[in-house]
Formats: structure tokens, C-alpha cells, sequence
């Protein structure tokens, strides 16, 4: 199984995929309102991708963009990086924690750090933060009034 | 976080007498090594929810690193899993690499390879005699902290420092090796196979702590994929997740050991796999320490790094599990984005489902066995 295969699988399910294989792995671009139904198809596919081993987002100050990295235990080598691409203000997409239950704690991690809103998450609130922080620390144009050094 | 009132007022929801009860666990609490808080709802004694609240010493290491460069950062890693300080300046001397393409002199990565497994070593023997204190055994702690002592002063003498080495740089490690570097650790090998029998005697064969330990937390080969568990945790219950053999960095694919695992999945089963994991590492030094190759102990790189733009990605096998470094480049001096995906965060996630309706009383051995380190989990 190589990766003209998983692309052609993906393809099947979200046909406006945007691929890039500069790096290690193979990356598919999806809109988010695709990634549920992606998600699900991976997990139950003959590549059977049981292990998100990473789950993150990156501030592009123009976008944010969801970064899954996903694998599958019974074939170590195969290995798809599906990104999508959020809105800044209102970033928004479905959850996967009812597929790989890793991604309850790393969303929750995601939404306090990023403000990114994980749709039908069991218990979306702050896991690291306290309660009354206010603001996204790890957004690009985050401030903070109390502990910040500006050079 | 929990305001004191909200955690009274939670308390005192429940009455003792048939209903549910609400306790902490922490921040401060001896069997968690650290400070976590677990906030346990309990059904006389058997559990029924356990809610973790992180970040009480959160640090942002991730944002940090945004304004570090590619020198500097490495040193911050240093401070998330203490107990594997080498091998996390490992993972991220080897994505720079990565970007870089820098060839790694074979010194070095002999060099490296040694340093990760005695820090394995070091990390599972202050696991295990914790671990035996949580249960109540105050003996074996003294007899791991012997062992453990050994390697502190080996790592003391060549890097400088016992705990946060900072020894891995890109490119090879910061100096050659202490001259008795080879002569120490051959004793230390020796005294360990002498020693490390003893905990067999005190630990492993005591029907008391077998008893605690088996069937105790059992977390299933599905429950542990889905989970995200890596290291131990996850090869108790049978999972081949050893990055050392199925993603082979340095030289680890021309060493002969074994990759341990367990069907069981219970506490007992991760206790075994950690004590064998110590005999492999030990295996390893033995077949490196007499044949270091000559040569340089660094790469030659530029003062200042810079990596390309684009996406890096490495992982090794640090003694809690799987470390990922996950770059985002944008061609300047400094990572434009920094992911540590952490073991012991996707380990401790798993411990509300294999505690659940378990008794308090056996928590913590689960958490003893999870071997939960807080920097690691917070960052």
C-alpha cells in the first residue's frame, strides 16, 4: 500500500482534496467540513489508521490549520498528515474523540490554547489553564499584560 | 482550575452514606510525584470518575521555543521529562538534524546511544523504588537510589550536570567523554547484574505486592492504541511500539535486544516490563562500551542554524514512551512552531478509564505503573 493509494482512497470520500508530498509523509488538505466523515473512513479503511499519534494546530495569523497526524499500528510505515484549514474568528470543527480517544485530552488542549470550538466534544473546557484566563496564549498575536517582556 | 469554594462546595454534594463522594487527590499528594490533581468521584470506595486538572506547573515550553533558536531550545526540552532529559534533547537534536541534513559523526551516535540507555536505567530505577513507597515498601527505594546514584555521577563527570544534561546538540554531543567515562561504567554494569537480582527477592516474587499489582488496572491492547499509550504502559498490553525497532534512529538497528512486551495489560504486567526493560539497556551498554569509535564527537554546523522551510518530524523512544517533536519552519533562526507530543499526556489520559470502578485503594497502583512524570505531561 503506498501513498497513490491513500490518496486514491481519500480522493473517493472528499473529492476536493489538495495534497502536498514536499515532506516526510504524505499531506492531504480538506476542508473541515469534510474531516468527520474523513476520520471515520480512516479509522475503518483496509489502512486501518488506529494511532493519531500527533494532534496540534499552528497560528498562521491569516488562518489557523488543523495538523492530524495519523497512523496505523498494524503497518508502521503508512503514514497520512491530514491538515484543515479553520477560520481565524470563528474556527470550528467536528470532534474525533469518539474515533481515537487520545484526541479528548489533546482537543481540549487545542481549544484552550488556540480557541479552536471541537464540535459534539464530551467535556470541551480548560485542561491546563485556569478557569478565568481569558485570551489564547498560543495564537500568534496573544499578549500578556501581566508576565510579557517585550524586547 | 478549582477555586477552594467550588472544590468545598463539590465535597460536600455528596453524602457519605450511599451517595457519591467528591475528593482531591493532590496537587500535593505523595503518590503523585509531582503536582497533579485528580479530582476522584467515589461510590464508597470504588471509583467512579477521575478528572484530571493539569497545568500547575505549565510553563509553555511550546511558546517559548517559538523565540528560542534552533541552539537554545533544545535546553528548555530539558525540563519536561527530567527523568529522560537526554533523550528529549535527543528527539529534538535529531528533527534539527533532520531539517539540516547534518550527518551524525558514528562517535557521537555510539556516545548517544549509551547516554539514552543509562538514562533509561536511571529513570526506571527511581520509578521502581517509588513506585514499591507508594505501595508501602520503604526498602526498595534505598536499594534503587544505590544503582540509581552510579549513573548520576557517570553522567556528572562527562556532562557536567546529574539531572538536566543538555548533552545532545545538533550535530553530535557538546564534549567528548570524561576518560573515565568507559572504566565506570563497566563497574556500574557489573554491580547492577549483581543487584538488580535483589529485587526480584524484595519486589517481584512478594506475594504481597503480586497481589496488589495483578489484575489491578487493566488496560486492554484496543483501549491503549486508541488511547495514544506508548512505552511500557502500552507493551504491557501487548502493543509492538518500541520506536528503537520499528522506526530505528541512530545505530539502534545494528543492536541486538529485545523488544518487551506483556499480554496482560495490568499493573503487574507494566511492572515486568519496565524490570526486563532495565536487563535490555544493560544488554545494549555491554555490547557498545568497548566498541566506541574513534573520531570527532560533533558535526561541523554553522553558528547560527537555519532550517529550511517546511515540516519536521522525529520521535524516539524515551523511558515513558513515545516523544514526537514536530517542527513548523518558516527559514529564520527560530521554529515558527513547536509540538511536543508528550508519552505521559497520552498515558495519563487513559487513567480514568482503567481506574473506573476500580477501589481507591488501588489507584495508586495504577498510577504508580502509568509512571507519570507532571513536567512531561504540562510542558
Amino acid at each position: 500500500m503506498t501513498n497513490e493509494d491513500i490518496k486514491q482512497y481519500i480522493s473517493g470520500i472528499v473529492p476536493d482534496t489538495v495534497y502536498d508530498e514536499t515532506g516526510e509523509w504524505l499531506n492531504a488538505n480538506i476542508p473541515p467540513q469534510s474531516w468527520k466523515q474523513l476520520a471515520q473512513a480512516l479509522r475503518n479503511s483496509p489502512f486501518s489508521f488506529d494511532y493519531l499519534f500527533c494532534l496540534t494546530c499552528v497560528d498562521w495569523k491569516t488562518h489557523l490549520t488543523m495538523v492530524y497526524h495519523l497512523s496505523s499500528t498494524a503497518n508502521r510505515q503508512l503514514t497520512v498528515v491530514v491538515k484543515a484549514k479553520l477560520d481565524r474568528n470563528n474556527p470550528e470543527i467536528d470532534t474525533v474523540s469518539d474515533i481515537w480517544r487520545t484526541a479528548e485530552f489533546h482537543e481540549r488542549e487545542v481549544f484552550e490554547m488556540f480557541g479552536v470550538q471541537f464540535k459534539g466534544h464530551p467535556d470541551l473546557r480548560k485542561l491546563i489553564l485556569p478557569d478565568d484566563f481569558e485570551g489564547y496564549p498560543m495564537r500568534k498575536d496573544f499578549e500578556d499584560p501581566v508576565n510579557m517582556i517585550r524586547l | 482550575m478549582y477555586s477552594e469554594t467550588q472544590i468545598l462546595k463539590e465535597a460536600s454534594a455528596g453524602d457519605i452514606d450511599g451517595g457519591e463522594l467528591v475528593i482531591n487527590v493532590g496537587p500535593q499528594h505523595p503518590a503523585t510525584h509531582g503536582v497533579l490533581h485528580l479530582v476522584i468521584t467515589l461510590q464508597g470506595e470504588t471509583i467512579k470518575k477521575i478528572e484530571p486538572h493539569l497545568g500547575y506547573i505549565h510553563r509553555s515550553i511550546e511558546k517559548m521555543c517559538e523565540s528560542l533558536s534552533y541552539r537554545q531550545f533544545i535546553y528548555v526540552t530539558s525540563r519536561m521529562d527530567y527523568l529522560s532529559a537526554h533523550i528529549n534533547n535527543h528527539a529534538c537534536a535529531l528533527c534539527v538534524e533532520k531539517g539540516l541534513q547534518v550527518e551524525v559523526p558514528p562517535r557521537a551516535k555510539v556516545i548517544r546511544v549509551l547516554m539514552d540507555e543509562l538514562t533509561r536505567i536511571a529513570s526506571h530505577e527511581l520509578w521502581l523504588g517509588a513506585m514499591a513507597m507508594d505501595l508501602g515498601a520503604f526498602t526498595p527505594f534505598f536499594y534503587a537510589f544505590r544503582e540509581r546514584e552510579a549513573i548520576n555521577e557517570i553522567m556528572e563527570e562527562t556532562c557536567g550536570a546529574r539531572l538536566t544534561m543538555n548533552y545532545m546538540v545538533p550535530g553530535g554531543v557538546m564534549f567528548d567523554l570524561h576518560p573515565n567515562f568507559q572504566k565506570k561504567v563497566k563497574a556500574f554494569i557489573t554491580q547492577f547484574k549483581k543487584k538488580v537480582v535483589e529485587f526480584d527477592d524484595l519486589v517481584t516474587n512478594n506475594i504481597i505486592f503480586q497481589n496488589r499489582m495483578k489484575g489491578i488496572g487493566v488496560l486492554s491492547k484496543e483501549d491503549a492504541i486508541s488511547y495514544g499509550c506508548t512505552g511500557p504502559v502500552a507493551r504491557a498490553s501487548g502493543v509492538h511500539c518500541d520506536i528503537r525497532k520499528i522506526y530505528p534512529y541512530e545505530i539502534y538497528d545494528q543492536l541486538e535486544f529485545d523488544e518487551i512486551t506483556e499480554s496482560a495489560g495490568d499493573s503487574f504486567a507494566r511492572y515486568m516490563v519496565r524490570v526486563r526493560e532495565m536487563h535490555q539497556s544493560a544488554k545494549i551498554i555491554e555490547q557498545l562500551i568497548d566498541n566506541i569509535p574513534e573520531g570527532d564527537y560533533q558535526a561541523k554546523t554553522k553558528a547560527v542554524l537555519k532550517l529550511p522551510k517546511g515540516e519536521f518530524y522525529s520521535r524516539v523512544e524515551t523511558a515513558r514512551g513515545e516523544l514526537g517533536v514536530y517542527i513548523v519552519s518558516e527559514g529564520g533562526t527560530t521554529p515558527y512552531r513547536i509540538k511536543f507530543r508528550s508519552p505521559g499526556f497520552s498515558n495519563l489520559s487513559a487513567l480514568d478509564h482503567i481506574a473506573r470502578g476500580g477501589k481507591i485503594g488501588d489507584l495508586m497502583a495504577t498510577m504508580g505503573t502509568l509512571d507519570l512524570v507532571i513536567p512531561d505531561i504540562d510542558r
